[in-house]
């Protein structure tokens, strides 16, 4: 059984629709990757899985519908998101935001061990422990937002566009952490416009076009895929 | 004027300037954490008041029938809306903390009453018995209306105030109090002779701002409450849910205002109504502080304080005049000072 599957799911803001009958499933220690063009509903998606948006279709997490559920009870219950705008505390200083991360285990003593893990994965952040999140670089702030998620135990991750605006070799960074984390047991829903980058972490990928999965698969056979290369993974394997 | 008057108006100004930044940074937290301008914050204060006043005479507050209402009233919303969410199981929860709580409190003060507390207990019962007003007017009033734009807010918040003023004629009545001095001691500093109540309303200013410095820096708790006023969408998906927030910020806030009315008891005489020009002046020192800084509105509210008493020195029919036209320089200097932030468009 999935751990998390959305079951012809589809989010309208008022009248349009973004994203019609999509369905997905992310099995337990899965890296499951959604590449698609910019406004293919990839950012809406997500956020109604989080409960951020209303849906209809069905979402069951662990076997268990999460309909009427709110975000708070969705994260209570394991999943956590990584928004596009990282949406960290700005004011707080860095290890705030990070105990923050926290605040959803009711067992708070495995906190500092937590604490402590991320500062040895990301040496940065510990560096700037009492700097205020505000004042961080961009891939910076990126680690800081998959910090803070990974301070709650996340049983499921969801990532939207961790890539986004950031330098390259920042970018190779951040996907060997995504990479590591299934080690850690974490899935991982990772929601990328960098296809070629989220191919070649995930174990297995969807296309969404215009709000509707036109294509899925295997990582490794959509990397090769020659339809695909075309439209979104470019120039080839030169870089 | 002499150094010593001037030395005796600059002191009673900090002393009235004290019991503003009580107040004051009650608002900011309120406003940081739910977006509310809540007015009827110096009503709050009045209330604790006029609350002590009664327990020092013997009588029931007017306090606990307004707290009965209110938690009746709050109940209903919270388990009518528990209901259609289809989360009956909250219910219990709920009704601990909306109904049970706000009557026990009451409960206790109808038993001590017999037994002439002492004055540290009859402020112990009046800050109680106050705390759940502004938390259960959120429940019935704000928390259907959370996501309004902050000027809704405030246009509820300040009727919310004239509703609150209404009440609070009709459960305290009309007389004015004035409660015991909570000290009697004098000091000669410097040759100007100092009344202990003024260092008293100075002291506990401090401590109380020292307290909350310490709750937001310290505790988990505090620290959820600053992130839900800094970022609500990021403090939710970290399970950090801005109704519970707000309960604290308002349950919290409360304190503040109430210590702030156990303080200006003594010195002023209070009405039910006394609480809006409270509150009105502690709002000029928040704004002085932009509404967000801490320290910011501190020294803003006893700089209110200070000028509040030089005003009614010069010209006594002026003061209010002098202090509220202080709003409009300062408004401008903030509105050049600080880049103008358009209000959150979300979702």
């Amino acid at each position: 059984m999935a751990l998390l599957s959305l079951r012809n799911v589809s989010v309208s803001y008022d009248k349009v629709e973004a994203v019609r009958g999509v369905s997905l499933d992310v099995e337990a220690g899965q890296i499951v990757s959604v590449i698609g063009p910019n406004g293919a509903g990839k950012t809406t998606m997500m956020l109604a899985t989080m409960g951020l948006l209303p849906l209809t279709g069905e979402v069951t997490f662990e076997g268990a519908s999460l309909a009427g559920l709110d975000v708070e009870d969705r994260v209570e219950r394991g999943i956590c998101l990584v928004p596009e705008k990282r949406e960290l505390f700005s004011d707080l200083s860095v290890a705030d935001n990070l105990i923050l991360g926290s605040y959803s285990l009711k067992d708070r003593s495995g906190v500092d061990a937590a604490l402590a893990q991320v500062y040895e994965r990301f040496p940065r952040l510990r560096e700037r422990r009492r700097q205020a999140a505000g004042t961080l670089s961009g891939g910076e702030r990126q680690m800081l937002a998959l910090g803070r998620a990974l301070m709650a135990k996340p049983k499921l991750l969801i990532l939207d566009e961790p890539s986004l605006g950031l330098a390259p070799l920042i970018v190779r960074e951040i996907f060997r952490t995504i990479a590591s984390l299934r080690a850690l047991g974490v899935s991982v829903l990772l929601v990328e416009q960098n296809a070629r980058a989220a191919l070649e972490t995930a174990d297995y990928g969807y296309v969404l076009e215009t709000g509707e999965i036109v294509q899925e698969g295997l990582a490794d056979s959509l990397i090769h895929d020659p339809k695909l290369i075309a439209a979104y993974l470019g120039g080839g394997e030169s870089r | 004027m002499t150094s010593d008057i001037a030395a005796i108006l600059a002191l009673d100004g900090i002393a009235t300037g004290a019991i503003y930044v009580l107040v004051a940074v009650g608002t900011v937290l309120i406003f940081t954490v739910t977006r509310v301008m809540f007015i009827p914050f110096g009503d709050i204060a009045a209330f604790t008041a006029l609350t002590l006043a009664a327990l020092e005479t013997g009588q029931l507050p007017g306090t606990v029938g307004l707290v009965l209402v209110l938690a009746v009233l709050a109940s209903l919303v919270e388990v009518w809306s528990l209901a259609r969410a289809g989360k009956a199981r909250q219910i219990p929860k709920a009704l601990v903390f909306y109904l049970l709580l706000p009557v026990l409190i009451v409960l206790l003060a109808r038993l001590a009453l017999p037994l002439t507390p002492s004055m540290p207990v009859r402020i112990l019962l009046a800050l109680l018995l106050v705390m759940p007003i502004s938390p259960l007017l959120d429940r019935i009033v704000f928390r259907p209306i959370a996501d309004a734009s902050v000027l809704l807010l405030l246009i509820v918040s300040m009727a919310l105030h004239f509703a609150l003023v209404g009440l609070g004629l009709l459960f305290f009545g009309p007389e004015g109090v004035r409660t015991q001095p909570l000290t009697n001691a004098a000091f000669e500093i410097f040759g100007v002779h100092v009344g202990g109540q003024t260092i008293l309303i100075v002291l506990a200013s401090i401590v109380f701002s020292g307290l909350l410095y310490l709750f937001f820096g310290f505790t988990l708790t505090g620290k959820a409450l600053r992130a839900t006023a800094v970022n609500r969408t990021g403090a939710r998906l970290m399970g950090i849910r801005p109704a519970r927030s707000g309960a604290i910020a308002y349950l919290v806030g409360s304190l503040m205002a109430g210590v702030s009315g156990i303080l200006v008891a003594p010195v002023n005489t209070i009405f039910y109504d006394s609480g809006f020009l409270l509150g009105l002046k502690a709002f000029v020192g928040a704004i002085i502080g932009g509404l967000a800084s801490y320290p910011g509105t501190a020294i803003g509210a006893v700089f209110v304080g200070v000028l509040e008493s030089f005003a009614s020195f010069e010209s006594s029919a002026l003061k209010e005049v002098i202090v509220f036209s202080l709003l409009i320089p300062i408004l401008i200097w903030r509105s050049i000072a600080s880049p103008h932030i358009e209000e959150e468009v979300e979702e």
